[in-house]
């Protein structure tokens, strides 16, 4: 799993690549944390992960947790159909705002 | 950071790479703490204990750490073992100690053992994908995320006169390829069904045992049909603090826990309460024939009622029985039904068999069962039903004598056969009768009426709709020879065994239908029913149906169209329940005017008014409930009048006479077809004959004073 965080007008932008799963997700989550010192506006983009674990979930859910204490807004992108659907069944997807691509996040978290 | 200041934070020893310490005798099970996972497990006689760790789903461990002398705390071994990667974690002990079966010991190092307080169960993650039978640990203790978001949610604290509860099968619900949903026979399926239940009416659901069982125990070819004989209903728990992982669609994920507690939520937030069918009278470990799992090659001597010779005592009528009220164990229950009401906010608990935790360690009864006691007095537990099934497979039947503590409801029994009876036409029912509408004050006298579960059907014995289609079981396709299920099943089959194309027939049957569905509403006491009930299923005459992975057991949606009369009845009839609390009263009737409306709380009628019939060839009785009497009379609610003649003549019954400026209006009449039989609330129509009413034969008339 590879993660980079890069930083388009005050957003904040997660780009993750690979699996997250118990292992990886540490790594997902301190990335995630610095990026939330960043910004209170943050788009994590999942286009390029497969397979996502209990663990991964938690940490979209600490993101969110963390950003919304701040007023912030996080957006998911690129979301695909199979962890939307473990997202659904466990109901983590009531938590978040999913969009197809970066573009439509930055439109949404520059509005607000 | 605060987190790295504490020493226990830091391994002290090593083996094979793996590095661990001295642990925390509490909590008892595998918890996360920082930097590693503490084990805890306990066990009286094991003279060793050996910690053994699996990657996920791997034939061989990648560990086995024995813990060293020092780490154990009287009975207790504990050991916190670092970096271990929580997720992927599989995890059992080996117990060394004596097998003398003769002295209740059965210890087996050669067996890896399940943890009793493992909080997820790894090996039958998905419904009867085939499972490695070599495994050498087929039922996998794992470690479960317990962070999960609430929100605002709380248990609803429903007052219990106030549930209309539904009992429910996790997988028969949606199995039925007509169910039409996503992840059929799941936890999230039941979610996508919320909006109907919510307009049949219920506020309720009770879940038919939903703790780790193996659905292949006992599994064999059915030589009936050819088909598998399975463990479908799941009364044969593996471990009790585990939800089923083959009930979730996320199982395979191990995702069963997010997924439950999601469905918990979801159905808190329609007003729908949560009760658990729990299964503590015995274990999936069966007798001394059967396998060992967990408990018995942990604390044979602890867990299980033995007999003087070290066999196993059967009160439960399945090979074990579970010692209850030994100290040791008793804690186990509490805790672990403390984690359901706490972590997984579940608003009440039935129990299956409860009259064996009622029984000492040599299984005679016991005036004031520990146990029992414990748990009502509980502080997690304090506002959580507690519903005993109270009777057990050895003899014990403790209907109306259930120690209750002012806490304890029960099933009661006498009350479903009671109307069954009364509906098939039988005499010398209509005192009984009287009791069944009253919630049997003659059973609960101190207990007050929310005391009786009140059910004509439930999942044990015929549905709704067979008990009118079938005077005998047909239970063949169970393979015994139709050796199995009861035989007292006060059932009639309305004059055809089984199905028919006469139209009086199948409309007679509807009607008893909507008689008992009618009776059991306007019943002081809590209502069940039997999911599927309210659309007629059918188990084709089969009394005892949990060996069936199939349409035997699968709620067929398809009936909502064939009978729709039926579910349009039962939609209503549960509203007329909740729109009248007259109907919910917490006391029992006093039989007298105690608020100076003119009227006694409660009346008896026959087809004279005010002269009630109980001679033995009655089978007419008509109740009028006073409605300035409702709650005790702090509430006004309508008068209400129900008419029940089991006759097969149709009957004249005078009305008591309504105040001036009351008048009786026509809520129910079975006796109609479908649209006349039952009215919405408020759209009732005023009699045009007020003193009397011709009530059908075999029909149940329900009226409301306004």
């Amino acid at each position: 799993m590879k993660v980079t965080i890069t930083e388009q007008d005050e957003i904040a932008v997660v780009e993750v690549t690979g699996d997250i799963d118990s292992k990886t997700a540490p790594e997902f989550e301190r990335n995630a944390k610095l990026a939330t010192e960043k910004s209170q506006k943050i788009a994590i983009d999942l286009t390029n992960v497969e397979f996502m674990s209990s663990a991964g979930l938690r940490v979209l859910l600490m993101v969110f947790r963390n950003i919304k204490s701040q007023n912030g807004k996080v957006i998911l992108v690129g979301v695909s159909e199979d962890i939307q659907d473990v997202m659904s069944t466990t109901g983590f997807i009531n938590f978040f705002t999913i969009v197809g691509t970066l573009d439509e996040a930055l439109v949404i978290l520059k509005q607000d | 950071m605060a987190t790295d200041i504490r020493i226990d934070y830091y391994p002290t020893h090593e083996q094979q790479g793996i590095k661990f310490r001295r642990g925390h005798a509490l909590p008892f099970g595998a918890t996360m703490v920082p930097n590693g996972i503490n084990f805890s497990i306990y066990s009286s006689e094991a003279i060793d204990c050996t910690l053994v760790l699996f990657e996920r789903g791997e034939a061989q461990p990648f560990a086995e750490i024995r813990f060293p002398e020092e780490f154990r705390t009287g009975n207790v071994y504990s050991m916190i073992v670092f970096d271990l990667d929580y997720e992927r974690l599989e995890y059992g002990y080996r117990m060394d100690g004596p097998f003398k079966p003769e002295e209740g010991h059965r210890f087996d190092k050669s067996i890896i053992l399940s943890d009793p307080y493992a909080k997820a169960i790894g090996g039958r993650d998905t419904w009867l994908a085939t499972p490695n039978w070599d495994n050498i640990y087929p039922y996998r203790s794992r470690l479960v995320f317990e962070d999960f978001d609430w929100e605002n949610d709380h248990p609803l604290e429903t007052p219990i006169e106030d549930l209309v509860i539904y009992e429910m099968h996790v997988r028969g619900f949606t199995q039925h390829p007509s169910s039409n949903v996503k992840n059929p026979g799941t936890f999230a399926a039941i979610r996508s069904k919320i909006a109907y239940l919510k307009e049949l009416g219920i506020n309720c659901v009770e879940l038919m045992p939903i703790y780790e069982f193996d659905e292949w125990e006992n599994s064999k070819e059915n030589p009936v049909t050819g088909g598998l004989i399975v463990n479908f209903w799941g009364y044969s728990t593996v471990n009790f603090f585990s939800p089923k992982a083959g009930y979730a669609a996320t199982g395979k994920f191990g995702m069963q826990v997010d997924e439950l507690k999601t469905l918990v939520k979801e159905l808190h937030k329609a007003g729908i309460e949560v009760m658990l069918d729990v299964v503590f009278n015995h274990t999936a470990e069966g007798d001394h024939r059967g396998h060992t799992i967990s408990f018995r090659g942990i604390d044979n001597k602890t867990y299980y009622m033995l007999t003087p010779e070290g066999y196993y005592f059967n009160f439960s009528g399945t090979g074990n029985t579970l010692n209850c009220n030994n100290p040791v164990v008793r804690n186990m229950v509490l805790d672990c039904l403390r984690y359901w009401a706490a972590d997984y906010h579940i608003d009440g608990f039935r129990f299956d068999l409860a009259a064996i935790l009622g029984r000492d360690q040599n299984g005679a009864p016991l005036s004031n069962p520990p146990l029992l006691e414990s748990l009502a007095y509980d502080p997690i537990l304090a506002k959580c039903k507690l519903v005993a099934e109270a009777w057990d497979a050895g003899g014990l039947y403790q209907v109306g004598s259930f120690p209750a503590y002012g806490r304890w409801a029960e099933w009661n029994g006498k009350y479903r056969d009671a109307i069954r009876k009364f509906l098939k036409g039988d005499e010398g029912l209509v005192g009984e009768m009287a009791q069944c509408i009253q919630g049997w004050p003659d059973l609960y006298y101190y207990r007050g009426p929310t005391a009786s579960i009140n059910f004509i059907a439930c999942h044990d014995g015929f549905t709704l709709y067979d008990l009118f289609a079938y005077n005998e079981k047909h239970n063949e396709a169970n393979g015994e020879g139709n050796n199995d299920g009861g035989n007292d099943n006060h059932s009639w089959n309305c004059g055809v065994e089984g199905e028919t194309e006469d139209p009086y027939i199948n409309q007679l049957r509807h009607k008893q239908i909507k008689n008992a569905l009618s009776i059991l509403m306007v019943s002081q006491g809590v209502p069940m029913i039997l999911s599927g009930d309210e659309m007629g299923v059918t188990k084709n005459g089969n009394n005892n149906t949990y060996c069936h992975d199939n349409e035997l057991n699968w709620v067929d949606w398809n009936l909502l169209e064939k009978n729709a009369d039926i579910y349009y009845f039962a939609q209503r009839i549960t509203r007329f329940r909740r729109a009248h609390p007259v109907l919910r009263s917490r006391t029992h009737f006093q039989h007298r005017d105690y608020v100076g409306s003119g009227f006694p709380d409660v009346s008896f009628h026959g087809t004279q008014a005010w002269e009630p019939n109980f001679d033995a060839s009655s089978r007419c009785l008509g109740v009028m409930l006073d409605g300035a009497h409702a709650k005790g009379g702090t509430i006004e609610d309508d008068s209400i009048y129900i008419a029940m003649n089991s006759h097969y003549d149709a009957l004249y019954y005078e009305l008591p006479q309504l105040p001036n400026g009351k008048s009786w209006h026509l809520a129910v009449n079975t006796d109609m077809p479908t649209g006349d039989d039952i009215y919405d609330i408020g759209k009732e129509p005023r009699l045009e004959d007020q003193g009397r009413f011709l009530v059908g034969g075999r029909a149940t008339v329900i009226l409301v004073g306004k």
